[in-house]
């Protein structure tokens, strides 16, 4: 036993064999780990957000919050309703505006809006906000998320395109102080 | 018979399955573990298996499109020759299975099975729990309706708060910026073909490992696990005090399965199939989205942390609790089984239960929820308006169109987020009334700003009155003797 050579011509290619298995394996893990990450590459690459219209102005009476709703600008063959998305326009005043993602900063349910006691409720885990979408109380840790828009010829646009969510990257747009409006 | 047995043989000559087969049903067990005790693992079993047939009964129909999958459920529901039994089972099935496994962890905890040699059993068991809850979760996400449709946004606002990856997790969950087809096609592959798959194999593993080391004996206070001994211990037991595994111990293994696929059939078909609620579509704001049951203790709990424990608990709770489970056979590998002797599982085992029970059942009621139509739907109780004056009755109007009653319960209508105000008069004077009001705090939003002066007036002459008969009003004693002397 103790005479027989460490490396057969046999264990070679056995070892060689894994090693081709590994190489064929690498190969194929770059297009599978693209496959499996590209809607994370695609967010990295082109981005999700593009300016989409709401509607005209006149549509939003001044000093109130009206529900509107917008297509998300990606669209795939699948995805039926759930391309349609709603949103809270504020009107303040002229061309000012604030427009307030549905979903609550807490869990992501979507608020109602109550013109009376002029306050933002969700019905999930009891997150309340103020008209100008300012923490009021309950679990959310932030006021509600707020797409920027721009007015131009007298038609409102935001730039939406992605789910906000506490952690995401819409969390951190700009909302009151958009230099675009 | 002859012919049988013939056949029997040439498929044994090229299968050689029988003497396994012969080899593991006739394996001792000891005979004290031949008990009702010893059934939950097997039932659950038996549920996983009517889970597979009933999936893919139900895959037969079911569309995984974002645009479909709510139809193909109606159709299910509605058109398919007993769809709706298959789906009930199916519905149900999951409920069992989430419940069987989790008596049958408690079951091995308080028996001590997870100590030497079964520490990589319990370890497998509890990726064995992990997937049969992610199971449960991406099943309730292809029940497309709202519920899961706003349940996924609920899971994305949990992931989304993972430092550093939480928006490009997000991204891979979702398939993409928002919850939409390519969800709700990948919770499909992985509910239907990833968790599957996987979840076969560690029931294979666990179960040859039940086979190879020997269901645990019957905990007896005193008999001490020991590395060194315990192996050949177990080995005289079965030998001194065992049975064949086939007939002694399997037949209440097969009555309770029986009995458990009964109570699920029985459940499917008095109660039904879940749903589906309302048509996913995202527009259709008017909806209060809720977990199925077996996640309806997460829900309570996100409601009651404080806002600020809310991120670390999410994050570090889980890594914890798994560590915590992987590391059990480590810490305690060895020692005394019986949970006559371990006061501290016994106590952690119905710490948890209580818990968890209390959890869900508070979610069940969901106090901290507004109730969001109280204030157009549940009227001021009469009896809080007899003999008040205008003013009084101003402010109950307030009281009400100002949504104070989705927070606020009279006389047992309303929400219930905020104190039920049926006698806030005894709790509060008429400047500690206004100051709430307006100021608001203590988790109550500030009315100031939409409340005129002439409102707050009347709204809190209201709340003035809400007092029981035999009880005055509290009021400030100082203010009325300043008041006094003001006016001499």
């Amino acid at each position: 036993m103790a005479n027989e050579p460490t490396m057969t011509r046999r264990r070679l290619f056995a070892k060689l064999g894994i090693l081709f298995n590994g190489c064929v394996a690498a190969a194929l893990a770059v297009p599978i780990g693209r496959f499996v990450l590209s809607s994370i590459t695609h967010a990295r690459a082109n981005g999700y957000l593009t300016w989409v219209p709401l509607g005209r102005v006149n549509e939003f009476p001044e000093g109130e919050t009206r529900l509107a709703t917008f297509r998300n600008p990606l669209v795939e063959p699948t995805d039926g309703k759930t391309v349609d998305t709603a949103c809270w326009v504020r009107h303040i005043a002229g061309e000012q505006f604030q427009v307030f993602a549905i979903n609550c900063a807490h869990l992501g349910c979507p608020v109602r809006w109550f013109q009376q006691s002029g306050l933002f409720m969700c019905p999930c885990h009891g997150g309340a906000y103020y008209r100008d979408g300012s923490r009021a109380s309950g679990p959310p840790e932030r006021g509600l998320f707020e797409y920027p828009y721009k007015v131009e010829n007298g038609l409102i646009t935001i730039q939406a395109g992605e789910t906000p969510t506490p952690g995401g990257p819409t969390a951190a747009l700009p909302g009151k102080e958009c230099s675009c409006a | 018979m002859r012919l049988i047995s013939q056949i029997g043989a040439w498929f044994d000559q090229r299968l050689q399955l029988a003497a396994p087969i012969r080899e593991a049903s006739g394996h001792r067990i000891p005979r004290n573990t031949a008990s009702w005790w010893y059934v939950f693992g097997s039932a659950a079993f038996t549920v996983f298996c009517l889970q597979l047939v009933t999936g893919i009964l139900l895959a037969l129909t079911y569309v995984p499109s974002a645009g479909e999958a709510w139809s193909s459920l109606q159709a299910l529901n509605h058109d398919v020759t007993m769809g709706w039994f298959i789906r009930g089972l199916h519905g149900w099935g999951s409920n069992f299975m989430v419940a069987l496994v989790l008596i049958h962890m408690m079951q091995v905890f308080l028996f001590g099975a997870y100590k030497f040699p079964r520490e990589l059993t319990w370890i497998v068991g509890v990726f064995l729990l992990l997937m049969t809850l992610g199971m449960a979760f991406s099943g309730q996400v292809l029940r497309f309706d709202q519920d899961a449709y706003w349940g996924l946004g609920i899971g994305a606002s949990i992931v989304s708060r993972v430092p550093l990856i939480g928006p490009a997790a997000v991204q891979l969950m979702l398939g993409g910026p928002i919850i939409a087809g390519a969800t709700l096609s990948r919770f499909f592959a992985l509910h239907v073909f990833v968790i599957p798959g996987m979840l076969i194999g560690f029931v294979c593993l666990h179960l040859l490992m039940v086979l190879k080391l020997g269901i645990n004996e019957w905990p007896m206070p005193g008999r001490i696990v020991k590395r060194a001994t315990y192996i050949s211990e177990y080995h005289a037991l079965t030998e001194k005090d065992g049975e064949a595994f086939v007939p002694y111990g399997i037949w209440k293994d097969m009555f309770f399965a029986a009995f458990i696929l009964l109570a699920v059939a029985a459940c499917a078909l008095y109660f039904g199939p879940f749903g589906p609620t309302g048509r996913p579509d995202p527009t259709i704001i008017q909806t209060a989205p809720k977990p199925d049951y077996f996640f309806l203790w997460l829900y309570a709990v996100l409601s009651l942390l404080p806002p600020s424990m809310e991120t670390p608990a999410l994050l570090i709770g889980p890594v914890v609790v798994m560590l915590g489970l992987l590391l059990l056979p480590f810490l305690s590998g060895e020692g005394e089984k019986s949970w006559k002797r371990r006061p501290i599982a016994v106590l952690t085992v119905m710490l948890l239960a209580i818990a968890l029970a209390t959890f869900t059942q508070l979610a069940d009621h969901a106090p901290w929820s507004p109730v969001m139509d109280a204030w157009s739907g549940a009227p001021v109780p009469a009896q809080f308006l007899k003999h008040t004056s205008a003013l009084e009755r101003q402010g109950a109007l307030v009281f009400q169109v100002k949504q104070c009653r989705n927070c606020h319960a009279l006389d047992g209508g309303g929400g219930k987020r905020g104190p039920a105000l049926d006698r806030v008069a005894v709790r509060l004077t008429q400047d500690q009334l206004i100051r709430q009001v307006i100021q608001g705090g203590g988790n109550m939003p500030a009315y100031g700003k939409n409340l005129s002066p002439a409102e707050t007036t009347a709204l809190v002459a209201f709340l003035e009155t809400l007092h029981p008969a035999g009880q005055a009003a509290a009021r400030d004693a100082a203010r009325d003797i300043v008041l006094e002397k003001g006016s001499q």
